[in-house]
């Protein structure tokens, strides 16, 4: 029966409509319909279900304090870093702030080396030395964990996007805590001024950490702040919505126009950090409310077995097979070694030869290696 | 057919005797260049080297640099490779860290170094400390270059020395130069080296020429960071100085050795990494040692020194305690006499050298 529907819903494929972007200084936005197919359909399903059930894990180990420090969770957040990939190429470039760890995974790193990176080990992708925060990748700048600083940098990968003329852009991700940093609007000037391919997208959560939008910032069209930067707000709950735009964004970067902002609006579940239980600044009522009617992978499933394109069974195999896959990462996450103390002076410098690095006192010193 | 050659031929036999007897070589007047035009012929000459490189800063491109020191790099480079900023210290030293995370080669310059502390945690927090966050992955092959400490007559808010605050940081490099020789190696080095590097430069020093050695007019020269250099020999006491007061050490120097104290005289080039065994190597043959520098005491550079010297194998060949010379401990002063006597002078030196060897 399966290979069957597969055989037939390979040639289908499925029509969204949604209603228009908000628009700032643009005349036309995203288009209002596209076509999923099952390929990516499945694809986003089991990117968003791994995000989702990695951050669960981690909320599970960090509870058990295998994952110490900081600890940002983006479940609730799955259709803006899929889809944000969606709508560029590998090729293009990202960076965002500390909320990161479903970003280093749509970019491309494995479960292992982000889960285990969380837990400070050796086979960590930053090699236990940078942990939740500083996650880097090719084409992935971070994982930053200085608010808003995040966001000069990524107009400054813009300028050698421009530099090197190869037509790719950069996303410079921010929070609507970040919004209200003096250096983002430094950067949406200077991006205007020597038109820098750089999408400034704004994942507007509703909360910086405890402090709700309207508390934070005089204005919240986030979409609008860029001022004589034309922008767009869009639903960060709806993979399909976010890819369009991501999609309409990056052609409009592309074509040699400046910049854009995007803003998508979106929902975390956790607090603000681990430290967090979320639910002094905002009502369970509505943490339950956006579950259940907004939550990005069962929208997306709705669609995709309501259209035929995959079966409820099917996406139920997809959830295993993540389950399985979160569960092996976390095992060797958990039983990978730490990093040796030996190599805690490596990484000082670039391209340079050895030479020692001073330890708690005058009698310990470390080997520094590139 | 023969007779004509012949006769053109013997002409150019004696003309060329005459040439040789006419015209003799002098040897040149010794190259003068000013650490002005030193900075800008190694930003030139790497600018050209490697397309990567390019300048950014507050008016380095069309008004040719607010000290002069970017003249004429606009009108070679242009608009791409020479940038010309608003007034965004934060914004553009994180555009330049940026781009060089991305595999380009800025030279970000502050306008003063004063002002760099409007956009530090960008030369902090995202150009330091990145490639040890990364595990090795990430470089960032930025320079951040510009005056540094006292100038003349500018007051509290534009006088500062900023070599102890980057000097106390892993991940950066910290150079300060004192002559052009100095300038233009340690820009070059910077400019190549595939690490954050910040330049200390000192605006009354620009002006100033210096004879600049053959070796010092290629264009593969360059000074290597992390090495200190000797300007001057001695046997009774170790002076150990970076920038502009290297220049007064060696008047000091000068007056004493007509006592008869023969003053060796370090030029440290850089602050971070220190160049430690040159200085220990010196204070174990002259048995004294007094640091010298403009910025404030407190955590200063040379207290790092001294700090340092008793940790090391030179502690015990000491015949008295290391001796600080530094900035006074007050944010600078405007009017003359009060700010002439905030900087350490030629006449402080002596002092404490003379104190230090109980003369």
């Amino acid at each position: 029966m399966r290979k069957m529907l597969a055989a037939v819903s390979r040639v289908l494929s499925g029509a969204s409509q949604k209603p228009k972007c908000d628009l700032h200084r643009l005349e036309e936005g995203p288009p209002v319909t596209t076509v999923l197919t099952r390929e990516d359909g499945l694809k986003y399903y089991r990117m968003m279900q791994t995000v989702r059930r990695m951050e669960l894990k981690a909320d599970q180990l960090y509870k058990q304090k295998i994952i110490r420090g900081f600890c940002h969770l983006c479940d609730g957040q799955e259709a803006c870093c899929v889809g944000l990939e969606a709508g560029i190429n590998p090729t293009d470039h990202l960076i965002t702030a500390y909320r990161a760890h479903g970003f280093t995974f749509t970019r491309g790193l494995s479960v292992r080396e982000i889960l285990a990176e969380l837990t400070g080990r050796k086979g960590g992708c930053a090699k236990g030395k940078g942990g939740s925060m500083h996650m880097y990748a090719k084409n992935f700048y971070g994982g930053n964990g200085i608010v808003g600083a995040q966001v000069p940098l990524g107009a400054g990968i813009a300028l050698a996007c421009k530099y090197n003329g190869k037509d790719e852009v950069c996303l410079t991700l921010y929070g609507d805590g970040a919004a209200n940093q003096g250096q983002i609007f430094e950067a949406y000037n200077m991006a205007a001024l020597w038109k820098l391919p750089c999408i400034f997208i704004c994942e507007n959560n509703r909360y910086g950490m405890g402090t709700s939008v309207e508390r934070a910032a005089a204005s919240t069209d986030y979409y609008k702040r860029g001022d004589f930067i034309p922008g767009l707000r869009v639903d960060g709950m709806d993979i399909l919505c976010v890819r369009e735009a991501t999609r309409f964004a990056a052609a409009y970067c592309r074509s040699g126009k400046g910049p854009i902002l995007m803003e998508l609006q979106t929902y975390r579940y956790h607090g603000h950090s681990m430290s967090d239980p979320g639910v002094s600044y905002r009502t369970r009522e509505e943490i339950q409310e956006v579950r259940s009617k907004s939550d990005p992978i069962m929208l997306l499933k709705d669609r995709m077995v309501n259209s035929n394109l995959a079966s409820v069974e099917e996406l139920k195999e997809i959830d295993v097979e993540v389950r399985k896959e979160i569960e092996d990462a976390a095992q060797f996450a958990t039983a990978d070694p730490e990093p040796p103390l030996e190599e805690l002076g490596y990484h000082i410098y670039s391209s340079d030869p050895p030479f020692e690095v001073r330890g708690a006192n005058q009698w310990i010193k470390f080997k520094s290696v590139s | 057919m023969a007779a004509v050659s012949g006769l053109v031929r013997r002409p150019l036999r004696e003309v060329s005797g005459l040439l040789k007897r006419r015209f003799h070589w002098t040897a040149p007047a010794a190259l003068q260049v000013t650490v002005r035009d030193a900075i800008n012929q190694g930003m030139d000459e790497e600018l050209e080297r490697d397309e990567k490189v390019f300048l950014l800063g507050e008016e380095v491109a069309q008004y040719d640099g607010a000290y002069k020191v970017s003249r004429g790099l606009w009108k070679k480079y242009g608009d791409k490779r020479i940038i010309d900023t608003p007034i965004s210290e934060m914004g553009f030293a994180g555009i330049a860290v940026g781009a060089a995370m991305a595999g380009l080669r800025p030279i970000c310059e502050f306008m003063t170094f004063n002002f760099s502390m409007q956009a530090i945690d960008q030369v902090i927090n995202s150009a330091a400390k990145t490639y040890y966050m990364s595990g090795g992955l990430q470089p960032v092959p930025i320079v951040f270059r510009g005056p540094n400490g006292a100038s003349a007559g500018v007051a509290a808010q534009h006088s500062q020395c900023f070599a102890a605050w980057y000097g106390h940081c892993p991940g950066l490099k910290v150079v300060s130069p004192w002559n052009s020789e100095d300038a233009k190696g340690l820009i070059k080095s910077a400019i190549r080296d595939n690490n954050p590097v910040v330049v200390l430069e000192n605006e009354l020093m620009y002006g100033v020429p210096f004879e600049f050695p053959p070796e010092a007019q290629s264009k593969d020269f360059l000074i290597p960071i992390g090495k200190a250099k000797i300007e001057r020999q001695g046997t009774h006491i170790t002076v150990v100085s970076h920038s502009r007061p290297v220049g007064h050490c060696l008047e000091a120097a000068a007056v004493l050795s007509k006592e008869g104290v023969e003053c060796e005289v370090i030029n440290m080039r850089t602050i971070r990494p220190m160049d430690m065994e040159t200085i220990e190597a010196s204070v174990m043959k002259t048995n004294h040692l007094v640091t010298v520098e403009g910025g404030w005491p407190q955590f200063g550079v040379g207290a790092e020194i001294c700090a340092r010297i008793m940790e090391g194998p030179a502690f015990n060949f000491l015949d008295a305690p290391a001796v600080r010379v530094t900035g006074a401990d007050v944010p600078m002063p405007y009017a003359k006499i009060l700010e002439d006597n905030s900087i350490p002078q030629v006449k402080d030196i002596i002092f404490a050298i003379k104190k230090t060897l109980n003369i």
